[in-house]
C-alpha cells in the first residue's frame, strides 16, 4: 500500500473530525442557555451571570470556540456542569461497557450474518434461501426498542430467565446484544447473500470450475475473497448506525454505557459531556471508516495498485 | 467417425429446464469428431449452440442444463456417463478451456502467478513453491513480456492480450489433450488476435493439443482448422474439411456465411448477408430450423427436418444440397 493513498485517508479523518467537532460545538450553543436549564428557577440575575462568568459562557460565540480548541490541545475536554468532573473521565469511565456491547453485537451479527448469507446465495431461490431472507427482512424491520421491549417482556417478566437491566454478568448482556445484534446482523446477511451471487456468476468463477477446482476451494479461495469487499465496506459504514441503535438499546436495558450518559447530558445541557461523547462516537465512525479503507486496500488490488501506465484493456 | 478419435461427439442433446418447468434444447443434435493434434472450427451465429456443445463437452453446463441424449466420448471414455468428480479430474488433466473475456475471466484478487500455479497444483501433486516456478515457465512460454513482473501482478494491471496470454498459460498448465477456444480472441485487436492464433498453434504443436475452435468468424477458420463443423439452431448441419467447405459448400447455410464474409478477390457488391435470423430456442419451426431463411426451401423443408448423412469427407443435413461451383 502506498504511503499517499494511506496519508490522504488519514489527512481526510483529521478533517472530519475537525468539521464534527465545530459542528457540534455550534449547534450546541446555538440551542439554548445551559445555565438557564441547570439553576433553578428562581436564582437571581447575579448568580447567573456568576456561572455564565465561570464556564466561559459570557464571551462572544468564537471566543468559545477558540478556548475550547486551545483547551482541546492540552487534552483538556472540560468539567461537566453538573457536577464539576472533567468530562473525558466520566465518558472514559463508560466507554469500556459500550465497547463490549457494540464488539459483542458486531461479532454476532457478522457471526451469524455472513455463513446465513453465504449459504442462502449458495442455495437461492430454495426454501431455505426464502426462510432465511425473510427473516432478515423481520430481523432489520423491527424497530430496536420494540424487539428490546419484546425481550424484557418475555424473558424477563414472564419467564423470569434474564435480568432486564444492569450490565453485572454475562447474563445481562445477552438481550441488549441480540437487539443490538439482530437488525444489523440481518443487514450482513442480505449483502452477503446479493454480493455473494454477484460473484458467482463472474466469469471468473467459470475459469475456476474449468480448471477443475474442486467446490470447497471456488468458494473460499475463489468467490468469498470476492464477495467480502462490498461486504466489509457496508460493515464499516453501518457501525454507525450501529452506536446510535447502541444509545437506544443502552436505554431499553439501563446498561451504564456512554449512550445512556449522553441521553442524561442532553437533558441536562451538560455541554462538555455531550460535546466529548459526540467526539467519542465520531471517533468511532472515523476509525471505522480508516479501518474499512485499509482492509478494501488490503482486500482489493484494484484499489491498493492502481493501473499500470499503458495497459490498455 | 474412426474409433481412434481423441474427442467423438455423437448425436449430443442437451437441455435446460426453464424457470417456469419448461425445457429448452440449446442444443439439439450435435456430432463430430476430432482427432489428436487436429483443430475443428465449430462455427455458426451466435445462439446456435457452440459454446454450449463445448460446455457438454467439458462437464461445464450450468446447473440446470443436462446432457440429455447422445455421446461425448473422449480417448474412449464417455463423458456423459461421468459424475461431477470424475468430470472435474478430467478437466485438471485433459480438457482446457480459453475463454472470450479474459480480463473477466481472471480473478481480479489473486496474481496471475497463483491462478495459473493453482492450475499447475490442481493438475499434480507439486509443492506449492514448484508449481509457482512452472506457473513463470508458462509465462515466459506464452510470451508474456517481463514475465517475472507480471507473474506477481493482477488482471487489471495487464492489458486484454496480455491476460488472454495469461489464460492460455493457464488453460496449457495441466497439459490438456483437448483446448477449446470459446471465441478466445473475439475480445482482441486484429494485431494481438494474430498473435494469440499463432501463440495456440504453436503450443497445440508442442504439446500435441487437439483445439476445438469455437467462432462466428469464418475468415479465422481458414486459417487455424483442420476440419469445421457448422451449428444452426442446435445442430451441426455440415461438416467438412477446411478446404472443401471453403471450395464447394453443400449447405445453403454455410454458403451463406461464406457470402457475407468480405473478401478481397470480390467485388463488394457480391457480399450478402442471410436474411432473418436464428429461431429463438423455444419457437423452433418445424421441418429444417433454417428453412424460414433459406431460398431453396420446399414443402418437404418445412415438414421434415433433414438428418445429418456422412458425404464424402464430411457430413451434410439438408434436403437439397449445393453442387457444382457455388459462388
Amino acid at each position: 500500500m502506498t504511503l499517499t493513498y494511506l496519508g490522504w485517508k488519514l489527512l481526510r479523518a483529521v478533517v472530519t473530525m475537525w468539521l464534527v467537532v465545530t459542528f457540534v460545538f455550534f449547534i450546541l450553543r446555538l440551542t439554548g442557555d445551559p445555565v438557564a436549564q441547570l439553576l433553578p428557577d428562581d436564582v437571581d440575575q447575579v448568580t447567573i451571570d456568576y456561572y455564565r462568568k465561570l464556564w466561559g459562557l459570557d464571551q462572544t460565540i468564537f471566543v468559545q470556540y477558540w478556548n475550547y480548541f486551545l483547551a482541546l490541545f492540552q487534552g483538556d475536554f472540560g468539567v461537566s456542569f453538573r457536577d464539576n468532573q472533567d468530562a473525558l473521565q466520566l465518558v472514559l469511565a463508560r466507554l469500556p461497557k459500550t465497547a463490549l456491547l457494540g464488539l459483542t453485537a458486531l461479532g454476532f451479527a457478522l457471526l451469524f450474518g455472513i455463513p446465513f448469507g453465504v449459504l442462502a446465495a449458495l442455495k437461492k431461490n430454495t426454501a431455505f434461501d426464502r426462510f432465511v431472507m425473510g427473516l432478515a427482512v423481520f430481523g432489520f424491520s423491527m424497530p430496536n426498542f420494540f424487539l428490546g421491549i419484546l425481550l424484557i417482556l418475555g424473558f424477563s417478566l414472564q419467564l423470569r430467565m434474564l435480568p432486564s437491566s444492569g450490565s453485572e454478568t454475562w447474563l445481562h448482556m445477552i438481550m441488549p446484544v441480540f437487539t443490538l445484534g439482530t437488525s444489523f446482523g440481518a443487514q450482513v446477511a442480505r449483502y452477503t447473500r446479493s454480493s455473494m451471487i454477484d460473484v458467482l456468476n463472474r466469469p471468473y468463477m467459470r475459469t475456476a470450475d474449468a480448471k477443475g477446482a474442486e467446490t470447497s476451494r471456488r468458494l473460499y479461495l475463489h468467490a468469498l475473497p470476492n464477495a467480502a469487499i462490498p461486504v466489509v465496506t457496508i460493515v464499516g459504514l453501518k457501525v454507525g448506525e450501529l452506536i446510535g441503535s447502541a444509545v437506544i438499546t443502552e436505554n431499553v436495558f439501563a446498561w451504564p454505557g456512554i449512550g445512556r450518559l449522553l441521553t442524561s447530558a442532553v437533558a441536562m445541557r451538560d455541554l462538555a459531556v455531550v460535546q466529548c461523547i459526540l467526539m467519542m462516537i465520531a471517533l468511532t465512525m472515523v476509525l471505522s471508516n480508516l479501518a474499512v479503507d485499509l482492509l478494501y486496500g488490503w482486500m482489493d488490488p484494484r484499489v491498493r495498485v492502481g493501473n499500470r501506465e499503458g495497459a490498455n484493456r | 467417425m474412426s474409433t481412434s478419435s481423441l474427442l467423438a461427439v455423437d448425436s449430443l442433446v442437451v437441455s435446460i429446464k426453464a424457470r417456469g418447468g419448461d425445457v429448452v434444447y440449446p442444443v439439439r443434435s450435435a456430432s463430430f469428431a476430432l482427432e489428436r493434434g487436429q483443430t475443428l472450427a465449430l462455427v455458426g451465429e451466435s445462439g446456435c449452440g457452440k459454446s454450449m456443445t463445448c460446455l457438454a463437452i467439458s462437464g461445464l453446463l450450468p446447473k440446470r442444463g443436462a446432457i440429455s441424449h447422445g455421446r461425448v466420448v473422449l480417448d474412449g471414455l464417455d463423458l456423459a456417463d461421468q459424475n461431477p468428480k470424475a468430470m472435474r479430474n478430467i478437466r485438471r488433466k485433459q480438457i482446457a478451456f480459453v475463454f472470450q473475456d479474459a480480463v473477466n475471466g481472471l480473478n481480479p484478487v489473486k496474481t496471475i502467478g497463483w491462478q495459473i500455479a493453482e492450475a499447475v497444483a490442481l493438475r499434480e501433486d507439486v509443492s506449492w513453491h514448484r508449481a509457482k516456478s512452472r506457473a513463470l515457465d508458462l509465462l515466459d512460454r506464452v510470451g508474456m513480456p517481463d514475465p517475472k513482473t507480471r507473474v506477481r501482478e493482477f488482471p487489471h494491471q495487464l492489458s486484454g492480450g496480455m491476460n488472454q496470454r495469461a489464460m492460455i498459460a493457464l488453460a496449457v498448465a495441466g497439459q490438456p489433450k483437448l483446448l477449446i477456444a470459446d471465441e478466445a480472441t473475439t475480445a482482441l485487436d486484429v494485431t494481438i488476435q494474430a498473435q494469440i492464433l499463432a501463440l495456440i498453434a504453436d503450443l497445440q504443436r508442442e504439446f500435441g493439443m487437439a483445439v476445438i475452435f469455437v467462432t462466428h468468424d469464418l475468415g479465422l477458420v481458414a486459417e487455424m482448422a483442420d476440419a469445421v463443423a457448422v451449428m444452426y439452431a442446435g445442430r451441426v448441419v455440415e461438416r467438412a474439411p477446411v478446404a472443401e467447405l471453403y471450395a464447394a459448400p453443400k449447405h445453403p447455410y454455410t454458403a451463406g456465411l461464406l457470402n457475407s464474409l468480405p473478401r478481397v478477390d470480390r467485388r463488394r457488391e457480391t457480399i450478402q448477408v442471410i436474411e432473418g435470423q436464428v429461431p429463438p430456442i423455444n419457437a423452433m419451426p418445424s421441418g429444417c430450423a433454417f428453412g424460414p431463411r433459406c431460398g431453396l426451401a420446399t414443402d418437404e423443408c418445412r415438414t421434415t427436418s433433414p438428418n445429418l448423412v456422412l458425404a464424402s469427407g464430411g457430413a451434410l443435413a439438408c434436403h437439397h444440397p449445393l453442387t457444382g461451383t457455388p459462388l
